[in-house]
């Protein structure tokens, strides 16, 4: 199992260097130039001296080895002298991005808590509503409240959330007046008035991608449950003597969790990446919306540097799981 | 009995005084919201307009201009001119004045050394400086005492109101940018995101790309205003959202830029709780005509360069009937309602300096098919007009917004209708603007017969923008497609007349250069096709008081006179 971990680690190396390639040269070769978003008033020499300022004239190849310097020792080493007062980077530039000058990380660090309040929020409530429905749907299949539930996750399915959100604001803030429409991100939960705030302000994002979210988990909760409803062991169960509501919740439900489990754990990282149509919609100022922030401008430096940690947070959570699995099922021998 | 009177007038004046202006501080906050976010709050190295006019809140220029493009003191004692001797009889020096006890937000004196190291900053060749234009000409910047400011250009400048005026080239504290400068200007986050200035408000915290807030500036030189104690911009979203935020949920004061299409707008101020104002500067959306053959059949370095005229379009009676079919008024109601008015000028305004040119508004399609009939294009058997065996053609291209495709689909109609075959082609705005050399798609490339933007000049005076369209401006692999003259119009009258312009200092002779040089590109030549005049469309709630909104400077340039409506 040790030696199954270190390979996969050691492996993880060249694969993130390649990806972290790709990702840079993909990333490079699309169209477009930060200067695209400059009034053209503004004469093609000083745009010219602008990019140079920039660095963006740069050959490309040194460009993404200044990046892999700045990402992999720069950084870290700010971070550590942030912590112990050391002086490792020596006032080295760090990652900036061409749109605010500002270093990318701390622009990470100032986004990942809205991300992680919100987006996690949406998740949490999603899967907390999609765990009854799909339940119950599957119970009682073809029931009323099945053809309901499916009825429910198909909008959830198929509406998108810049439609279903802008329904939400219509109906939550312009006509009943209830939540704000832009989030506060100054917002400091200090008492209940402004926990209260905090709450009205998340309710309207969480409530959009929420319904996505639990769209999705219900429908694999529910043929999760079919699939476990004709076993033998649930005839067995029942002939026992056993009444229903401990079928259903004791043998049914454990037995049908472990892939939707596996569904909800894989969801994870993706709550890190934000959601780009939600966060802008409502002002989140999460990662997301600094992603397609950075897409519009052209901002190179941001968008190669949120596209790599993605690449790390999937390759980490699938490793992640492959470990898990060889530890929850013995049957699984990787050595 | 004149003292009795002088006396009960002043009397009368401050007792009135107090149910006219509010003093500082007491009017809460203001809350403004914007489409895209703040990045940055040093306008030297950003011209995205939501950049400078968040600085416009904390930074000041020494002038500025009024909503009616008229020039206004700001930092100094008074405008210089040659009446006055600010500006030196040769045109070569201006010297500005500065009011005195004028301080900076953080309690230090402003001084002429101030506007020395800003001057310094801009200019050093290593830093990227986005207003870099602004100091065109510019030989020297010196401080001749501690509130003296002297601008020397290097040749005579009939219009020096350039550096240190409006939004875009502010005044930064030396002390604060000292380190700043050159190479290290954009490392510099700190100040860059809270830079010191002189206006009604300081910078309290900066979240880039998201919030900025601020809190009333307490050694602002007036000692009422501003109204407001602090200010916060929330950035983000889109237009309809920040409009929806003002108009519909009243929880913000001020949104700018919230150009949605006319229908929401008729719905959004049926709400009631604020008001959509229009700036009208001078944003023109044209059809630019190629005069060189974009034809892919020509070697690359050759496609829509001088050495091949337009087959087509070289024709004026070609450029006249396109032009004659378009219903302007149309478009205009179609794509921008209030927010626009039909024009068939580049220069659309100031009123001096537009010329009275309206002959394109009307349609004429009828006027079009016999001035094509003219130039020997005539309707074949699919009823596409046809000369010497080819098809009229046109590839028409734009970038990708749904008002521009709604823009093309007409137009295209109306060309249909004349009997031209017209091919649309829509671009990603990240590229058609990039002027990135080695794409295809460039507007300055211009691989099409005709393209669609908006341009517009900086400032009141349109000198530099009007010399846009001379010879030497014309994108080519020479100057690796950089460029503005996309047409590659080519006149030698018009390249002298831009000569006599950029000496002439009488404004009224000025003014009537102007206006030939655009009858020149439009009416006479019809080079350029004018379509929409367009204004930006703002939105403030009726309990804002005091706005008066500005296409000349910053829409936020009398921040400080702006109250609650109680």
């Amino acid at each position: 199992m040790l030696t199954f971990t270190l390979r996969r680690l050691l492996l993880a190396i060249p694969t993130l260097f390649v990806i972290s390639l790709v990702i840079f040269l993909l990333v490079d070769l699309a169209p477009g130039s930060p200067m695209s978003e400059i009034p053209l008033t503004v004469p093609p020499e000083v745009r010219k001296k602008m990019i140079e300022a920039l660095g963006a004239d740069q050959p490309v190849m040194v460009r993404y080895v200044l990046w892999l310097r700045q990402f992999f020792w720069v950084e870290p080493a700010t971070l550590f002298d942030g912590w112990f007062g050391t002086n490792l980077a020596g006032g080295e530039q760090r990652i900036l991005s061409w749109q605010s000058r500002a270093p990318v990380f701390t622009i990470i660090g100032q986004r990942i808590p809205q991300t992680l309040t919100v987006i996690g929020t949406a998740y949490l409530v999603g899967v907390l509503i999609a765990l009854p429905i799909g339940i119950y749907s599957a119970y009682r299949q073809y029931s009323l409240f099945d053809q309901l539930g499916t009825l429910f996750a198909m909008i959830g399915f198929s509406v998108p959330t810049f439609f279903s959100g802008t329904l939400i604001i219509i109906i939550f803030a312009v006509t009943l007046g209830w939540f704000p429409t832009k989030y506060d991100t100054n917002l400091a939960v200090t008492d209940w008035p402004s926990f209260l705030q905090q709450l009205r302000q998340m309710a309207m994002p969480v409530m959009t991608l929420g319904l996505a979210n639990a769209a999705v988990i219900s429908r694999y909760m529910r043929s999760s449950m079919l699939d476990n409803m004709t076993m033998d062991y649930v005839r067995t169960a029942r002939a026992k003597g056993m009444s229903e509501r401990v079928v259903v919740l004791k043998h049914v439900l454990r037995n049908s969790m472990i892939p939707v489990v596996t569904v909800i754990a894989l969801g994870i990282p993706s709550i890190f990446g934000g959601a780009i149509i939600t966060e802008n919609l409502f002002g989140v100022n999460g990662i997301g919306a600094a992603l397609i922030g950075a897409i519009h401008a052209s901002d190179l430096p941001m968008v190669q540097t949120l596209a790599f940690i993605f690449a790390v947070l999937i390759v980490t959570f699938n490793l992640i799981a492959d470990v898990l699995y060889g530890l929850l099922d013995p049957r699984i021998r990787y050595d | 009995m004149k003292l009795k009177t002088a006396l009960l007038g002043a009397a009368c004046a401050l007792s009135f005084a107090p149910a006219a202006f509010a003093d500082r501080g007491t009017d809460g906050e203001v809350k403004f919201t914007f489409p895209q976010a703040v990045s940055i709050m040093n306008p030297f190295l950003s011209s995205g307009t939501k950049d400078v006019y968040a600085s416009s809140l904390v930074l000041e220029p020494l002038a500025g201009f009024d909503a009616d493009g008229n020039l206004i003191p700001k930092l100094v004692t008074e405008i210089p001119t040659v009446e006055n001797g600010g500006i030196s009889a040769d045109l070569t020096t201006i010297t500005w004045k500065l009011l005195p006890d004028l301080k900076w937000s953080d309690g230090s004196p402003v001084t002429a050394d101030d506007a020395v190291f800003t001057a310094a900053y801009c200019m050093d060749p290593a830093g990227g400086c986005a207003q870099l234009s602004k100091f065109d000409g510019v030989a020297k910047v010196e401080a001749v005492d501690a509130s003296t400011v002297k601008v020397t250009f290097s040749a005579p400048k009939p219009n020096p109101y350039t550096a240190f005026v409006g939004a875009l080239s502010p005044i930064l504290q030396k002390a604060q940018f000292a380190a700043c400068q050159g190479a290290a200007a954009p490392t510099c986050t700190d100040p860059n995101n809270m830079p010191i200035g002189t206006g009604p408000f300081k910078v309290t915290g900066f979240t880039v790309n998201d919030t900025v807030t601020l809190a009333m500036n307490d050694n602002y030189r007036d000692p009422a205003k501003p109204a407001f104690a602090s200010a916060v911009i929330k950035g983000g979203g889109d237009a309809e959202g920040s409009a929806r935020a003002v108009m519909e949920t009243g929880e913000f004061d001020y949104a700018w830029n919230t150009q949605i299409p006319p229908d929401s707008q008729a719905s959004m101020t049926a709400a009631g709780k604020g008001e959509f104002v229009v700036a009208f500067g001078t944003l023109v959306e044209r059809i630019e005509m190629n005069m060189t053959d974009p034809d892919p059949a020509l070697p690359e370095g050759e496609r829509s360069t001088a050495k091949h005229p337009h087959p087509v379009l070289s024709d004026i009676k070609v450029r006249t009937a396109l032009s004659k079919a378009i219903d302007r008024q149309i478009l205009s109601d179609v794509g921008y309602g209030a927010g626009g008015a039909p024009t068939c000028n580049v220069v659309p305004a100031p009123a001096a300096w537009a010329s009275d040119n309206t002959g394109c508004i009307a349609q004429d399609m009828e006027g079009a098919k016999k001035l094509l009939d003219e130039a020997g294009w005539v309707p074949g058997a699919d009823g596409i007009r046809e000369k010497d065996g080819k098809k009229l053609h046109i590839l028409y291209q734009s970038t990708v917004n749904p008002i521009r495709q709604d823009f093309q689909a007409l137009i295209k109609d109306w060309w249909t209708e004349l009997g031209v075959d017209v091919e649309l082609k829509a671009i990603d705005p990240s590229v058609f603007f990039g002027g990135d050399a080695g794409s295809p798609d460039t507007f300055q490339k211009f691989y099409a017969d005709v393209e669609m933007y908006a341009n517009n000049s900086d400032g009141t005076d349109p000198e530099t923008y009007l010399s846009q369209y001379q010879c030497v401006n014309a994108p080519s692999p020479e100057n690796q497609w950089q460029g503005e003259n996309m047409n590659r119009y080519c006149d030698p009258a018009y390249d002298a007349k831009v000569k006599v312009l950029s000496t002439t200092v009488d404004v009224a002779e000025r003014q009537k250069l102007a206006k030939e040089l655009n009858d020149m590109v439009t009416k006479d030549s019809m080079t350029v096709i004018p379509l929409v005049h367009r204004g930006t469309l703002s939105a403030h709630s009726n309990t804002l008081g005091g706005v008066k909104i500005n296409a000349w400077d910053s829409e936020m340039w009398n921040v400080a006179d702006w109250f609650r409506v109680k």
